[in-house]
């Protein structure tokens, strides 16, 4: 392999991007707009439930019960219904996503020193939302009953007494449980899968199409020199993008990034060779624009976005479906980018997802110059 | 030694036999044209020497090297324009030119001069700075040819490059090959004018992906059977559909307001042409006997392919 050679390509190839202004564009704006639209309309919070309240009893013990839950930030009561009908209603028209109903001997039975029971109802048609709202309703309705019945304990032994177990939480990495801050850099991953895929995947194709290749094959360049040559102001682009994405993580969605900036942009670059490789393998299989395009596209997009682990927990998923998430590169890089993002990990951890992404970008590159043929077929 | 050598160089598509056990040799410094009409396997036969193809079997060498096992040394050693503009369209004149100068490792000591001078060869120096894919196509085609010589090949493969050219670039194209032969290059051109064929050192047909004929112009219109009657009449064209129609042996073709006739007894067909055109009243101004021009042996020696492949 000659340097000179892939100097000469790679600079070539500088021009053509220079020169189409448009397709620069895109190769920049393309992933800070997915970033940005991604990480404001995923967002996995569930905050402020809107809750639908049908107060049978009307008593001072059931609106002290009620306050527990206007009080509290996870519900905000949109509708006080009057029958079963409005709340069935509020849950139907979406106005409410929750329902509250204190039954009538609420005030009575609880004097009575009786268990009430209370009845929560939530829109099992958002099943992820439904789960957390329930959630909440046990852990507001808990830490009433708790608070009755310490009272009660007071009132009649007469001296204050001490819950034996008490449970502190304490989240790590993520306090807040702000979604945004595991979102935005499997984001980062997932866009930069796809973005660099596609980038290359018109390349070689374009060669043939345009009759350039025929030219450039009968001279000495050889295969490797070409995929490299080209691969270089591409990957150029790639880091500004992932650049770009970081600062975006930074000022915009105000992600906190713990660990190492100098190992998220080495894990970065290792990806990216190896992503915009595998766009370069296809279009050197294709030899064709559209279908490159197209199938970089589906190749890349699905798998990175489903299987990485980005949005659904890899463990939850069959066997069988995670044995495949094994080959898609995107599930190693989200696992680091998430990792040095949010828990400040390096490779102590993460060493083996790392190293499997290099695998990843040396067995495509050794595939590209296997299928890359210096010769023309039909 | 040969510049060129092949041995029953083969290549198929499928069923399809592009180029049939091509053996053909050509000499150091020779300006050699391969011709034929379309479909022939002009294309494939430059593709599989320039080692951009492989041979579906046979040997071609090129330069002393083996197309298909040395095909990196042969690289170094041609030059290929390719039939369709094969240069980028968004690069500059002299973007183009560094371009292929890097790759084929110019030093950069004698490239300022070099291209310069290629510039100056092909007029283009005025339009260094001009976009590839602005350029006329006449100047597209010397630029791909400035290209190919960047590196001083030694033997320059050309597959139609005057096609779709207008003449007074044509002319300026074969200016500039003549100078290429004069510095000991060897030219392998592909060209369907055969007012270019006559200007070859020697020449191949090609037909159907067989050689029907190899030789100098001179060498090739002897192959011509039978002697050329040149008629000159006052409406040609009904002319020729009548004498094709009238008189089945003889190849008739029409080039512009003439017609030549090939026949092997000129004074018969002679008179049995006169007959015929004075019964539908068309008037004959000139008959005469002409030595043939290659398109007559090109006519009658596909003619003649064609009735032996019938017979096949």
């Amino acid at each position: 392999m000659k340097l000179f050679r892939v100097r000469a390509i790679a600079r070539k190839e500088f021009i053509h991007i220079v020169r189409d202004p448009r397709s620069l564009g895109m190769a920049i704006a393309v992933p800070m707009l997915l970033l940005s639209l991604f990480g404001f309309a995923l967002t996995m919070d569930v905050d402020k439930v809107p809750l639908a309240v049908w107060d049978q009893s009307g008593t001072p013990d059931s609106r002290e019960l009620i306050a527990q839950f206007s009080g509290s930030r996870y519900f905000n009561i949109r509708v006080q219904a009057r029958n079963y009908r409005e709340v069935v209603r509020a849950i139907d028209s979406r106005e409410a996503l929750a329902a509250l109903i204190v039954p009538a001997d609420f005030a009575d039975r609880m004097g009575a020193g009786q268990v009430v029971p209370v009845q929560a109802i939530v829109d099992g048609s958002d099943a992820n939302t439904a789960t957390i709202a329930m959630g909440y309703a046990r852990v507001v309705t808990f830490a009433y009953s708790q608070q009755l019945a310490l009272r009660e304990v007071q009132r009649v032994g007469g001296a204050a007494i001490n819950l034996p177990v008490e449970v502190r939480p304490r989240v790590w990495y993520n306090g807040d449980m702000e979604s945004k801050n595991y979102i935005i850099p499997g984001l980062i991953a997932v866009i930069m899968m796809v973005i660099a895929a596609l980038l290359t995947s018109l390349t070689v194709a374009r060669e043939w199409e345009r009759g350039t290749m025929e030219q450039l094959i009968s001279t000495p360049v050889r295969g490797p020199e070409l995929i490299l040559g080209k691969l270089l102001p591409y990957f150029a682009i790639g880091m500004l993008d992932v650049l770009l994405a970081v600062l975006m993580g930074e000022f915009f969605f105000d992600v906190p990034l713990r660990g190492n900036v100098g190992l998220l942009f080495a894990v970065s670059a290792i990806f990216l060779s190896g992503a915009l490789t595998l766009g370069m393998l296809i279009s050197i299989v294709t030899k064709s624009q559209l279908l490159a395009s197209q199938l970089a596209m589906v190749l890349t997009f699905l798998p990175a976005f489903l299987l990485s682990g980005f949005m659904y927990d890899i463990g939850n998923m069959p066997k069988f479906i995670q044995g495949i998430t094994y080959l898609i590169p995107a599930r190693y890089f989200v696992a680091l980018l998430k990792g040095i993002y949010l828990k400040g990990i390096g490779l102590e951890i993460l060493g083996m997802e790392a190293l499997l992404l290099v695998v990843f970008g040396a067995l495509v590159m050794v595939v590209a110059n296997l299928k890359y043929r210096k010769k023309v077929t039909v | 030694m040969d510049a060129i050598r092949t041995e029953n160089l083969t290549r198929r598509f499928g069923n399809t036999v592009a180029v049939d056990r091509l053996s053909f040799s050509v000499a150091e410094g020779e300006l050699f044209g391969l011709v034929g009409p379309d479909g022939a396997g002009k294309t494939t036969t430059m593709r599989l020497l320039t080692a951009i193809m492989d041979p579906t079997s046979g040997d071609a060498w090129v330069a002393g090297c083996h197309t298909v096992r040395e095909e990196a040394a042969i690289k170094d050693s041609i030059g290929y324009v390719s039939q369709r503009f094969g240069l980028y369209q968004d690069l500059t004149v002299s973007e183009n030119m560094n371009f292929y100068a890097d790759i084929y490792g110019v030093p950069r000591r004698d490239r300022t001069e070099k291209i310069d001078r290629l510039l100056a060869f092909s007029n283009l120096a005025p339009f260094k700075q001009r976009l590839a894919g602005n350029l006329s196509g006449g100047m597209k085609q010397k630029l791909g040819l400035a290209c190919a010589l960047i590196h001083t090949p030694k033997v320059l493969f050309l597959d139609e490059p005057t096609n779709g050219v207008d003449p007074v670039s044509r002319r300026d194209f074969w200016r500039i090959l003549y100078q290429l032969v004069r510095e000991r290059v060897t030219i392998f051109i592909s060209t369907a004018y055969l007012d270019e064929a006559e200007r070859c050192t020697r020449l191949a047909l090609l037909h159907r992906g067989r050689l029907l004929a190899l030789g100098t112009p001179g060498e090739v219109k002897q192959l011509m059977r039978g002697a050329i009657l040149e008629l000159r009449t006052s409406d040609a064209r009904r002319a020729a559909v009548l004498l094709r129609k009238e008189l089945p042996d003889c190849t008739v073709g029409l080039y512009g307001d003439r017609i030549h006739m090939v026949t092997s007894e000129p004074d018969a067909t002679k008179a049995s042409a006169t007959a015929v055109l004075q019964g539908a009243a068309i008037a004959i101004t000139v008959v005469r006997q002409v030595p043939p021009t290659l398109d007559d042996v090109f006519v009658s020696v596909l003619a003649q392919a064609e009735v032996g492949a019938r017979h096949e």
